[in-house]
This record gives C-alpha cells, sequence and structure tokens, in this order.
C-alpha cells in the first residue's frame, strides 16, 4: 500500500471521471492505491466530478468498505451473518478478538490486523468463513484461525 | 488427459489452490503429461476440493482431496479412475448430483468458466440465435410464457418486466444485472459467475436485444472478488470474439456490458438502491412510482434482473418456453436453485423444480444437521425470511405456498439451526442487522430497528416481558407498513416468526402447536386464498 499522494489521486481521478456514474469507480481506485479514502481526497474528486464535497463525503461514509484512515498490515474479515451463526461464528469472533485484543471493526495496537464485520462471503456451505488479505477460508475452528493469524504475522517478520 | 480442480471461491476457501499444485508437482515429477483445468464447482461443498479425472466411462470424482493427499491418488492410479478411499465414482452418478434438474446450472461445474469454445461447444449461445431470429415482441412472449419469475426474491415475472421497458420509448435504455447477493445461505450468483459466466453475459445480451437496450451493467458486490475476476475476464473474452460491441455474434447489433463493484451495502441489492449506487450516489431507497422500467438508470428505461433469472434466459431461448414451464408447480414454474447452507451435513446448490418440501430439501438432500444434534429451525430467504420450526418442514418450496406461512422463499438460500440456537438471540441480531444496513430513508426503519434491539434486549433480560413483547408487535407493524422496501418492510418476518414459533425463548410457554396439515399442491383453495399481505 502506498502512502497518500495528492498527484497520484489526481491521475487516478482522471482516469475514471469520464465514466457516468464514475464516483463508486473513482473511490475505489483510490482506497485499492492507498488502502484509505484521505480527506483530501474529497475536494479533488468534487472538482473533477462536479459535484459538492458533502455529496462525496456522504458517499464515503454510506458505505460500510470506504476506509477513514489506513487499516492494519493484514486485514481480517469475519463473517457474522446466520448461516455462520449457525455454525459457531460468534465464538470465533470471540476468540480472534480476544487474540488480538482488537473488536471488529478496529485495528490492533500494533498495527499488525484490522478486523472488519462482513455480512455473508458467500461461502455459507463452508461456515464459519472469513477471508484474510482477499484470500478465503471456510469451515475455520479457533485452531485454523490461530493459525492463520501466526502464519500472518511470521510472514511479516 | 485432463484433471479438474475448481478454482471457485468456497473450494479455494478449503485448499483446492494447493491441490492444484500439488498435483502439478506430481505431474511434473512423474513425467506425465496432462492438462489441469481450474472448472467452476460442481456444488457440492462438503466434497470440495472435488476434483474430477477424464476417462472413457465419463468424468470420475474424488473428494474432498486435501494436497497431502495427492501422492497417494497418483500412486492409486486416480488418472485412469481407479479406486481409492477417496473415489466417489463416476460424478454424474453420484445421487446428490443425479438427482438434481439442472437447467440454468447446466454447465457449471464442468467446463473451464473462461473458456469460450467450451461454453458454445455445450449449447452456449444457442439461446441468442434462436433469439437473433425472432422480433424483440416474440423474445418477450416466450420469456413470458416460460412462467420464469425474478429470483432475487421478488418473483415478479420476468417478461412482464421486459415488455414494460420494450414500450417504453427512450433513446437508450439499460440492462442491469443484480449481483449483490447479500442474503446469507446465498452462493447461487457466485457460483455461476464464477463457474459459467458467458450464460449471463448471453442472458443480458438476449435481454438487451429483447427491450432495446444497447448498454448493460452487472453490479457486483465487493465481497466477492473471485467473481469479480473472472466475469471481468469472461467480458473482455467476449468483446475479443465478437460476442459483445457493435456486430454481436455478426448480428449488426450492439450490446455492451461492463462490472461495477458495490462497497459492502447490503440495501444495494435492493433495486433502486442500487441503481442510485450504480449512478455513484448514496445508496438510498427511491420511492416507487416511478418504476425502474420506465424511469431507472440514469432516468432511462431499465430491466433490473437478478444473476438467476438473466442466466436462465439461455436455456428458455434454447430449449423454449414450454420445456421451462413443464417444471414446477402452480405458479411457480421452473426450478429453483436452492442452496443448502449453515449447519448441514450435505451444503451446497441444489437446483431442482418448485414443488421440492423443506424437508425434503433439509434431510434428503442435506443430510440433516452438520453437529449431528437435532434439527431446531431454518431460516429460508436470507436475512429477512421467516424462521420457521420443524412442524413446518412440509412446506413446498413455492412463492405462494412460503408466503401462506408468513415467509418467502426469496433468493433460495436456506440456513439451518441445531438444537442450540437461541430465536431471542436470532430475532436480536434481525434487528441489528435492519439497523446497520438501513439506509435511512424511513424512519420507521432507520430509527425502529434501534429501538427493536433494545425491546429485545428488554425482552432476553425479562424486564417487563409482556409488555416489551407488545411493543414489540406494534413496532413490528409500523416497520411492515411504514417502509418504501423489503428491508424494514421485512425484518419483522424474521423477529415475529421467530416469536410465533418459538415463544419458549421468549419466556413464554412452548406453542402446543396443531399438526402440521400443509398442502402440497398450490390449487388448494385454502392457501391460495390467504396469499401475501
Amino acid at each position: 500500500m502506498n502512502a497518500w499522494d495528492n498527484e497520484r489521486a489526481v491521475t487516478l481521478i482522471q482516469g475514471l471521471q469520464d465514466l457516468p456514474g464514475a464516483l463508486l469507480p473513482v473511490l475505489h481506485a483510490i482506497q485499492e492505491e492507498f488502502g484509505y479514502i484521505d480527506k483530501a481526497a474529497v475536494p479533488l474528486i468534487a472538482s473533477a466530478l462536479n459535484i459538492s464535497k458533502a455529496d462525496v463525503h456522504g458517499t464515503i461514509s454510506f458505505y460500510h468498505d470506504f476506509r477513514h484512515e489506513p487499516p492494519g498490515r493484514h486485514v481480517l474479515k469475519m463473517c457474522r451473518a446466520e448461516a455462520c451463526q449457525s455454525m459457531g461464528c460468534d465464538q470465533l469472533i470471540d476468540h480472534v478478538e480476544g487474540r488480538l485484543k482488537a473488536r471488529l471493526g478496529e485495528t490492533t495496537a500494533d498495527g499488525s490486523f484490522t478486523l472488519d464485520a462482513v455480512y455473508c462471503l458467500g461461502n455459507c456451505a463452508l461456515s464459519p468463513a472469513l477471508m484474510l488479505d482477499g484470500k478465503p477460508y471456510g469451515r475455520v475452528s479457533t485452531q485454523v484461525a490461530d493459525f492463520l493469524i501466526d502464519d500472518a504475522q511470521r510472514r511479516r517478520a | 488427459m485432463k484433471i479438474f480442480v475448481p478454482c471457485d471461491m468456497a473450494a479455494l476457501s478449503v485448499g483446492a489452490d494447493a491441490v492444484a499444485r500439488a498435483i502439478g508437482d506430481q505431474l511434473g515429477s512423474r513425467r506425465i503429461e496432462a492438462t489441469i483445468v481450474r472448472n467452476g464447482s460442481r456444488g457440492l461443498f462438503w466434497l470440495e476440493p472435488l476434483i474430477e479425472v477424464e476417462t472413457a466411462q465419463g468424468r470420475v470424482a474424488y473428494g474432498p482431496v486435501s494436497a497431502e493427499a495427492v501422492p497417494g491418488l497418483f500412486d492409486a492410479g486416480f488418472l485412469e479412475g481407479r479406486p481409492h478411499t477417496l473415489c466417489l465414482g463416476l460424478t454424474e452418478e453420484i445421487p446428490y448430483l443425479k438427482r438434481q434438474e439442472r437447467l440454468t446450472f447446466a454447465r457449471c461445474g464442468i467446463i473451464d468458466p473462461l473458456s469460450l469454445s467450451d461454453y458454445v461447444g455445450r449449447d452456449g449461445y444457442k439461446g441468442l440465435q434462436r433469439a437473433l431470429t425472432m422480433t424483440p415482441e416474440q423474445i418477450v412472449e416466450e420469456v413470458t410464457n416460460s412462467g420464469l419469475r425474478g429470483r432475487g426474491g421478488a418473483g415478479f415475472p420476468t417478461g412482464i418486466k421486459w415488455k414494460t421497458v420494450l414500450n417504453a420509448p427512450a433513446d437508450q435504455k439499460y440492462i442491469v444485472c443484480n449481483a449483490d447477493e447479500g442474503d446469507s445461505g446465498t452462493f447461487a450468483d457466485r457460483m455461476i459467475m464464477e463457474g459459467d459466466p458467458f450464460v449471463l453475459i448471453e442472458g443480458m445480451t438476449i435481454a438487451g436485444f429483447a427491450v432495446g437496450a444497447t448498454s448493460g451493467y452487472v453490479y457486483l458486490r465487493s465481497e466477492y472478488p473471485h467473481a469479480f475476476k473472472t466475469f471481468k475476464r469472461a467480458i473482455q473474452i467476449a468483446y475479443e470474439k465478437g460476442y459483445l460491441g457493435g456486430n454481436v455474434a455478426g448480428s449488426g447489433k450492439r450490446f455492451d456490458l461492463e462490472v461495477r463493484l458495490g462497497a459492502g451495502a447490503y440495501i444495494c441489492g435492493e433495486e433502486t438502491s442500487l441503481l442510485e449506487s450504480l449512478e455513484g450516489k448514496r445508496g438510498q431507497i427511491r420511492p416507487k412510482p416511478p418504476l425502474p422500467a420506465i424511469e431507472g438508470l440514469f432516468g432511462k428505461p431499465t430491466v433490473v434482473n437478478n444473476v438467476i433469472s438473466l442466466a436462465t434466459v439461455p436455456i428458455v431461448m434454447d430449449k423454449g418456453a414450454a420445456y421451462y414451464r413443464d417444471f414446477g408447480m402452480g405458479r411457480s414454474r421452473g426450478t429453483l436453485t436452492i442452496q443448502l447452507a449453515g449447519n448441514i451435513k450435505y451444503g451446497g446448490l441444489v437446483e431442482k423444480a418448485f414443488g421440492l418440501t423443506l424437508r425434503e430439501a433439509i434431510f434428503d438432500f442435506g443430510g440433516g444437521t452438520a453437529s449431528c444434534r437435532p434439527f431446531r429451525a431454518v431460516q429460508v430467504g436470507g436475512p429477512l425470511g421467516a424462521y420457521f420450526p420443524e412442524s413446518l418442514l412440509d412446506t413446498p418450496l413455492d412463492y405462494e405456498a412460503f408466503a401462506a406461512q408468513r415467509g418467502l422463499v426469496g433468493h433460495g438460500g436456506i440456513v439451518v439451526f441445531d438444537e442450540t440456537v437461541d430465536l431471542a438471540k436470532q430475532a436480536r441480531f434481525a434487528m441489528e442487522f435492519c439497523a446497520i444496513e438501513s439506509c435511512g430513508k424511513c424512519t420507521p426503519c432507520r430509527v425502529g430497528s434501534t429501538r427493536g434491539v433494545e425491546v429485545l434486549d428488554r425482552i432476553i433480560q425479562n424486564q417487563d416481558r409482556s409488555k416489551n413483547l407488545e411493543i414489540l408487535d406494534d413496532l413490528c407493524e409500523l416497520l411492515l407498513d411504514g417502509s418504501l422496501c423489503a428491508l424494514g418492510g421485512l425484518t419483522p418476518y424474521p423477529v415475529l416468526s421467530a416469536v410465533k414459533h418459538f415463544p419458549e425463548d421468549f419466556g413464554r410457554p412452548a406453542a402446543k402447536l396443531p399438526p402440521a396439515r400443509l398442502a402440497h399442491q398450490n390449487n388448494d383453495p385454502q392457501l391460495v386464498s390467504i396469499g401475501t399481505r
């Protein structure tokens, strides 16, 4: 993930601004590049798309995906929808939250993990499911979760 | 020689990539010439990674295969389909698959999803070829006659929707595919987009020709990065091979297609909210009318259909309306793509004519609970669907039969719970989910859902239980009557069904339910007359 860079952001916006309904593609592109959407992006996008800053801000804050600050080095998305509940995702989430000392929606103090709640990854026949740095995992036990976290931490070290 | 290792996200989640690598390594070290095809999934998820080899008798399946088991499979001669403890025999003969009626999913899990020649070789683009010989009115007529209804959940007749758009005069019309498959317990859209993407492209192209739309968008949820990658590539290939663009299949007609990502908002599965999102705005509900068919995307007449509805159009056009209509029961024609999920032994995709009972789906196909504890509840139709107890399991999967029980078939997701489930907690979650995902347009939904969580907390903590149950009832009535869309309007379904069918979880005496006496046929006058609200 790259650090925030106004010039790079402008280039990204210019590449997409002529699409019909360009705002979501623009926001996705910025988040993909920087890991989050910096406040500085709001006026840039507003002027490029000829909409108000309030419209841009309102759209960013509406969607669960868009981050207002950089995420941790690893992003762990844990499903807490009904199919996963039926297979004990609440206990799995408690375990991971306890181990990483962060709640869903938070980043660990050392910046290694961001925990996100998701409502369905479409892997409901293999619940409980999670996604670590974009890779899917099914039938996740607490042991498997521990292994995945250990492994991610090792890769970083 | 071909070895099939699925690249479906669910298969990947249990190690399919590692299995493919291990097979590649063994082929290398044993100096064997063979191709590894990354197919979609057959939808037998408890057997994933399920790998197949081509033999003279047909494809032979092995599963669930781990990377560690691969050398042993080679030793046992699995490339010739020889026996092994993981061998499942001929894939097509596996009872779970054999008992299905796969129309929409005819190719899924069989072909290489990104091979256009595989697609065409298995009846792909036959539907479009036939459509090209027909007038727009005839195509719409054919789809109407097939009885196909919206598979996203609402069950609105697809042909009628198309007809409205066809008859709406405009310089530009759009086909929008709703791939915001947010319901827990559903994965059919994802499977098609990862396993047979061209069928959706073909379906949308036919829709475009039928109503006079030259442009299409697929709105895909961001939780499906694998489907996004596959589908984006499929669009590229279709352009390269002349199946999209200014001269589709040599017809001289134009159809352009683009896939756009959502951003983690459940509400964007509601069609008007989806259109707002596609236009680059907050995904807030629009009041209807105007219907999207009259004023939809960018204010133009727009067909908004679910993935499965559109992916079913090619087979309807290829085999004809009568062929498709002959499956099903009552006013629910054709097949339903049932998704067995949650606490279930044999979870997966079951495409079957409408009319299978819940009991048959859960026990005959699903094998009961995964935990082996007794079954207690099932939620059908996603987070807005009702919780049903054992006594309602003889309800047939049919739009009208479910509506009569104040439930919904929805997108066909079935989530099973064992005896450890606490329905008061599930009811609370339904309200919590509504609070998290409400777009904020309607006050009963925006504020009422939070109040609902609080009321349920008081019920759970046994504070003035009777009084609070009354308040909950009142609140649910307000949500039902005072919301513009299904999120606020249907959240009462899981809540009230939990209270009604599982009173003991709310500190009430267990209901003495009369023995279930349910009509199996939709022509039962009692069922038809109750209908929906």
